[in-house]
């Protein structure tokens, strides 16, 4: 048996490690005790890993000096990416966790059996199969958010049947297992077969859905963690998994609020199986107002209130470091700039504002749907980059839509609506959005990064 | 110490509770931080992957220290690279207002 340390300096050393994994979280509550908070969970870590090395009964230690050292090395450079790549890293380092997890309950398996005890076998199983379906799930998100692999989602018929069923037989198998844990041929199947149903379950899953699936992902490894501190008998390692499954469980329910999903749809990873071209009937050619950089920057400068709405469009055209000249240019002038950022705008939660605060702009004009919704009927310009479903108004009147319901950004509540994009596409969800259709609403078609750029330019030639 | 099934529920449900009360008040704006910080702070199962790797097995040793070995490695990256990112992103995030830099 390889339970956790007997010894009480340990156990008080894991108690300190633990307290200040709680104030970590704590603190990242605002910006500006969050890198405090990060500097406790360091700590935290430090303590309970040197810890650990000190107390316990570890008779070798030269590979796992060797695997310390290979850690940080990968890690660095994981450490080190562009803000743009955040969510692949995430769902890489998701991916990390689960086969950290993964392999230490497959070993635990293996050193225990046959006795292993009823309960320890359930949550055994529930480590490694929560574990396996997450490495190759996250691998797979990773790999689209990468574009390694082709980001549309992949539908085919009775997909739900195969992969409910395919999670169905592992727990099943994991059901035998409990019952008659000496039958330790089975267990290669309860690792086997979440390895294929995590890649069956991000198949059919599309760009714009990635932020839940990441949030879902995370909660998942936060639960196998706290699985493997119920098998390890470690309260430590139980906390840590309970608070990232929470987190992780937040987030899910956030983001599938801000799509209008359920949340039952969300748990059973049925996502982006959303028929698109449901309201695509009407096509007749309605005409749209554009405009150039020009009369978009006069119609800029002439504004008391503008507020700015990024999508993920703006961060591919890398758009966002012209967004901070216009931000300035417009800030110059006395001119009130805020950003209205939608909880699904961007590949993660939060990433529209990581991207953002990248580009320094202050995170103090960076709100959330729910704070700057109000504000539209007093905004002069509402200017979308890159942004599309989001800002569909047909979400709040057109019961037919597949969007109904979904709460999106007013934008078409203020005095003059400007949309940057490349052309009238349809969006994410091949929808046609009424709001470039709009009398009040200008579109301004080019590429994000040269359009914004442009009218920085005008802005600054038609000088004070 | 030992802890049997029902503390490990007790512990594992009011850590839970906390979670959601502590990760509800994190502002929407550092949601990529929170991802991170979390993900780097589930690493801590880089403790059961040492104890795996480096305890005195009677049988299955070599199993156990090539999958924990491994598992250092996945979880050791995590860390270094969590904390990282996390605290290069929150070093970003800079307030407006009466010039200070």
């Amino acid at each position: 048996m390889t339970n956790l340390p007997a010894t009480e300096h340990i156990e008080i050393t894991y108690l300190i490690a633990t307290a200040l994994f709680i104030l970590s979280l704590k603190w990242l509550s605002s910006p500006k005790t969050a890198r405090r908070g990060v500097f406790a969970g360091e700590i935290g870590m430090l303590l309970a890993v040197v810890g650990t090395l000190l107390h316990h009964g570890i008779v070798e230690y030269k590979w796992i000096l060797i695997a310390l050292v290979l850690g940080s090395i990968i890690g660095v450079p994981l450490g080190e990416v562009a803000m743009t790549a955040v969510p692949q890293r995430t769902a890489l380092s998701h991916a990390f966790g689960a086969l950290c997890v993964t392999l230490v309950g497959t070993a635990e398996f293996y050193l225990r059996a046959p006795d292993v005890p009823p309960f320890m076998m359930a949550v055994l199983s529930m480590e490694v199969i929560l574990g396996s379906l997450t490495f190759t799930g996250s691998l797979m998100a990773a790999g689209k958010l990468q574009e390694i692999l082709p980001q549309r989602p992949i539908t085919y018929k009775g997909q739900n049947f195969v992969n409910l069923g395919l999670l169905g037989v592992a727990i099943v198998v994991a059901g035998v297992l409990v019952a008659h844990p000496e039958k330790m041929q089975l267990f290669p199947l309860i690792v086997g077969i979440p390895l294929v149903f995590g890649v069956m379950m991000i198949i059919p899953i599309g760009g714009a859905d990635m932020p839940t699936v990441i949030s879902l992902l995370n909660s998942y490894a936060g639960l196998s963690a706290a699985a493997m501190g119920f098998v390890l008998q470690s309260k430590l390692l139980i906390i840590a998994g309970a608070l990232d499954g929470a987190s992780g469980f937040i987030l899910s329910v956030n983001m599938s609020k801000a799509m209008n999903r359920s949340f039952s749809n969300v748990l059973f990873g049925a996502f982006g199986q959303e028929q698109a071209g449901t309201a695509a009937g009407a096509k007749e050619a309605r005409s749209v107002r554009s405009a150039t950089p020009e009369e978009a920057a006069g119609i800029l400068a002439a504004a008391n209130k503008v507020v700015i709405v990024p999508g993920y469009g703006m961060a591919v055209a890398q758009a966002q470091h012209k967004v901070r000249e216009l931000f300035d240019g417009l800030t110059k002038r006395g001119i009130d700039v805020k950003f209205g950022i939608h909880p699904v705008a961007g590949r993660m939660p939060g990433h529209m504002n990581v991207l953002l605060a990248e580009a320094d702009i202050p995170y103090d004009k960076l709100l959330d749907m729910d704070e700057i919704n109000g504000d539209f009927a007093q905004t002069d310009v509402a200017l979308v980059i890159g942004a599309n479903d989001v800002t569909n108004p047909a979400a709040r009147t057109d019961h037919s839509s597949p969007i109904f319901g979904m709460p999106i950004l007013d934008v078409d509540k203020a005095r003059t609506v400007m949309v940057i994009k490349r052309s009238m596409a349809a969006g994410f969800a091949g929808i046609d959005n009424p709001l470039y259709y709009l009398d009040k609403t200008l579109m301004l078609f080019g590429d994000a990064k040269n359009f914004v750029g442009s009218i920085v330019r005008e802005l600054a030639g038609g000088h004070e | 110490m030992k802890l049997d099934l029902l503390t490990s529920l007790y512990v594992f449900m009011l850590a839970a509770f906390i979670g959601f009360e502590v990760i509800r008040r994190v502002s929407p704006l550092l949601h990529t931080p929170l991802m991170s910080l979390t993900n780097a702070l589930d690493a801590i199962a880089v403790v059961g992957a040492i104890i795996l790797a480096g305890e005195y097995h009677e049988h299955g040793a070599l199993l156990a220290k090539i999958l924990g070995t491994i598992a250092i490695v996945a979880a050791t990256s995590n860390i270094v690279g969590g904390f990282l990112i996390t605290d290069r992103m929150l070093r970003m995030f800079k307030a407006s207002g009466p010039k200070k830099s």
